[in-house]
């Protein structure tokens, strides 16, 4: 068989899956947003609307939140979107088998769940990222320069917390899942730089250092850098580099991780 | 006749995760080959190897040597392709619970890239012969075992297989449901379909196959039409007689002297003749009966099963 017939036909199954996906999320569609969004918005209406009127919280702290906000929807979704179907998959009822029969290689069939937890997590930050707006009212810079660093970082966040997801789906057992969420997803969340730019730790030295260990943290200074550049925020090239490294860490490791619970 | 499936001494071994246990070899360099529009069997118990060779042959397993080729393809080196040729209903339910019945086929035609007007049609006409178009539009989770079955059956043939393998595909149905898919997949080979079974019933193999492998241990025992095989089981053959008196004993000589009869067994007034072979055994008997004035109430042949042929070639029993 000629090359560009091979391409054509994965092309062909890659597509035909992602549009199974697709058509089995939009049916879940209300559920899904009411998952993604409700705890965002309620810690948003808490800590950036209530909180400052009462004076316990100061006015300006709304901007170092809502990037925080963002990327902590984002991401989680993503990781999601990809961890949670995979427990269920590899765990008990072992329907994944149906999409490893399309043609196509099990890398691609990995990969087309990551490109999946993308899409879940550019739909979350859709729906977060006015209604945080709307409460918090943060003044955002509109340049270009930081829309080009809105897209890359959201890209670049999205994917690599749903190859983490693909990870902690393949490792983690279905009886262990609740251990996942205490105690791992909990420490990431309240480690990662979402309600307080990595900048500030600087009071706490030994913390500041030990969170870089925990990619969230780049997510969410990324955030900083796209949306209050005038804000402190970790440098460019140190986020970049974070980002795109975590990532291709765990996209090689899901994926290996994938192969490896996918054939016997 | 065109080879489909070439199968040369593959091996596959289980190791251990930790440094604990044992290793399993569940296949143990089995070799067979099979022509276009056969049906060919995988006879054995639980756990001989049958799940392993389909797994391997459906790119499922990776084996630990030899080689398996499909059309020619080496299924551990381009499993891409191979998965184009084949059609695969395995063991477990692994429909897409998200998805209505239609909607099954119709993602899994998809994935193949059959046209979307050809598979909408090969959607429909599928669930019509498998009688279920009245479920059409319901998500399988309340679907019973003989129609999960029906329906996997219709996903593997959605894209037009070259070769369609089913795993014990008719385990854990009722009698009617498998008399059903008996007769689905006998016409489906007689419209010239390749299919690869497993079974660990002997009738299911006895009617389906056009020939069979028994296996055992990830070794393979045997390898036949069905009537040969039986035919190889030594005084596999029964002749069962009812007689209206108690058994004489010169009656019981004469019938141990009949050519083929390898063992003669009494109790109370039946007797039971063993024998290799049963052309004109019957007959013979049934002389020798009229010469020793012994009345005999009811006769009858019984076939050797390929559960006694399990028993002859591996020293036990089938359902152990």
């Amino acid at each position: 068989m000629p090359l560009w017939q091979i391409i054509l036909l994965t092309m062909t199954a890659f597509i035909a899956l992602l549009h199974r996906d697709l058509r089995v999320a939009r049916r879940e569609l209300v559920s899904f947003l009411l998952r993604v969004a409700l705890n965002p918005l309620m810690f948003t209406f808490i800590f950036g609307f209530v909180m400052p009127r009462m004076g316990i919280i100061q006015r300006g702290y709304t901007d170092m939140l809502l990037p925080g906000i963002l990327g902590l929807s984002m991401t989680l979704s993503s990781m999601q979107a990809v961890s949670l179907p995979l427990v269920i998959d590899f765990g008990w009822s072992k329907e994944i088998e149906d999409r490893l029969l399309a043609p196509i290689s099990i890398a691609g069939v990995g990969i087309e769940k990551i490109i999946v937890g993308v899409v879940q997590a550019i739909i979350a930050g859709a729906v977060v990222m006015p209604l945080a707006w709307l409460l918090m009212r943060v003044h955002l810079d509109l340049s270009w320069i930081s829309a080009v660093h809105f897209v890359l970082v959201a890209l670049l966040s999205s994917w690599l917390f749903a190859a983490f997801g693909m990870v902690m789906g393949t490792i983690v057992p279905p009886q262990q899942i609740s251990l996942l969420f205490t105690l791992l997803l909990a420490p990431m969340i309240f480690f990662g730089c979402a309600y307080y730019p990595w900048a500030t730790l600087h009071v706490i030295p030994w913390f500041q250092y030990a969170v870089l260990v925990n990619p969230l943290v780049y997510a969410n200074e990324g955030f900083r850098l796209a949306l209050t550049p005038g804000m402190p925020h970790m440098s460019m090239p140190a986020i970049y580099a974070a980002l795109i490294g975590f990532s291709a860490l765990f996209t090689w490791l899901g994926l290996r991780k994938f192969e490896a619970r996918a054939l016997d | 006749m065109e080879t489909v499936i070439a199968v040369e001494d593959l091996k596959k071994t289980y190791r251990p995760k930790g440094r604990k246990g044992v290793e399993v070899k569940a296949l143990d360099g089995i070799s067979f080959e099979f022509s276009r529009g056969e049906f060919f069997g995988l006879l054995g118990p639980n756990g001989a190897g049958k799940t392993t060779t389909i797994g391997i042959l459906t790119t499922r397993v990776i084996p630990s040597g030899g080689a398996a080729k499909i059309e020619g393809v080496d299924v551990a080196r381009d499993p891409v392709a191979v998965k184009r040729r084949i059609g695969v209903v395995p063991q477990v339910n692994n429909l897409d619970r998200s998805l209505t019945a239609k909607e099954i086929l119709l993602f899994h035609a998809e994935y193949f890239g059959v046209p979307r007007h050809e598979r909408e049609q090969q959607a429909d006409d599928l669930l019509k012969r498998f009688e279920l178009s009245d479920r059409a539009d319901e998500k399988v989770n309340g679907f019973s075992g003989g129609m999960v079955q029906r329906l996997k059956i219709a996903r593997a043939l959605m894209h037009n297989p070259a070769i369609l393998f089913l795993d014990e595909p008719t385990t854990g149905l009722d009698p009617q449901s498998r008399r059903m898919m008996w007769e689905l997949l006998m016409e489906l080979n007689q419209k010239g379909l390749t299919i690869l079974l497993t079974t660990h019933y002997m009738e299911e193999a006895d009617q389906l196959c056009g020939r069979a492998a028994i296996i055992d241990h990830g070794k393979l025992l045997a390898l036949d039409s069905p009537a040969q095989l039986k035919r190889s089981v030594p005084g596999g053959y029964l002749v069962e007689l009812q007689v209206r008196s108690d058994v004489p004993q010169p009656f019981v000589s004469a019938l141990q002297s009949l050519p083929g009869v390898v063992d003669v067994k009494t109790e109370n007034n039946r007797v039971r003749v063993y024998a290799d072979h049963a052309e004109g055994l019957l007959a013979s008997a049934m002389r020798a009966a009229a010469d020793q004035d012994v009345m005999i109430t009811d006769a009858h042949v019984a076939e050797p099963s390929l559960e006694n042929l399990f028993l002859h070639l591996t020293g036990r029993s089938l359902r152990e």
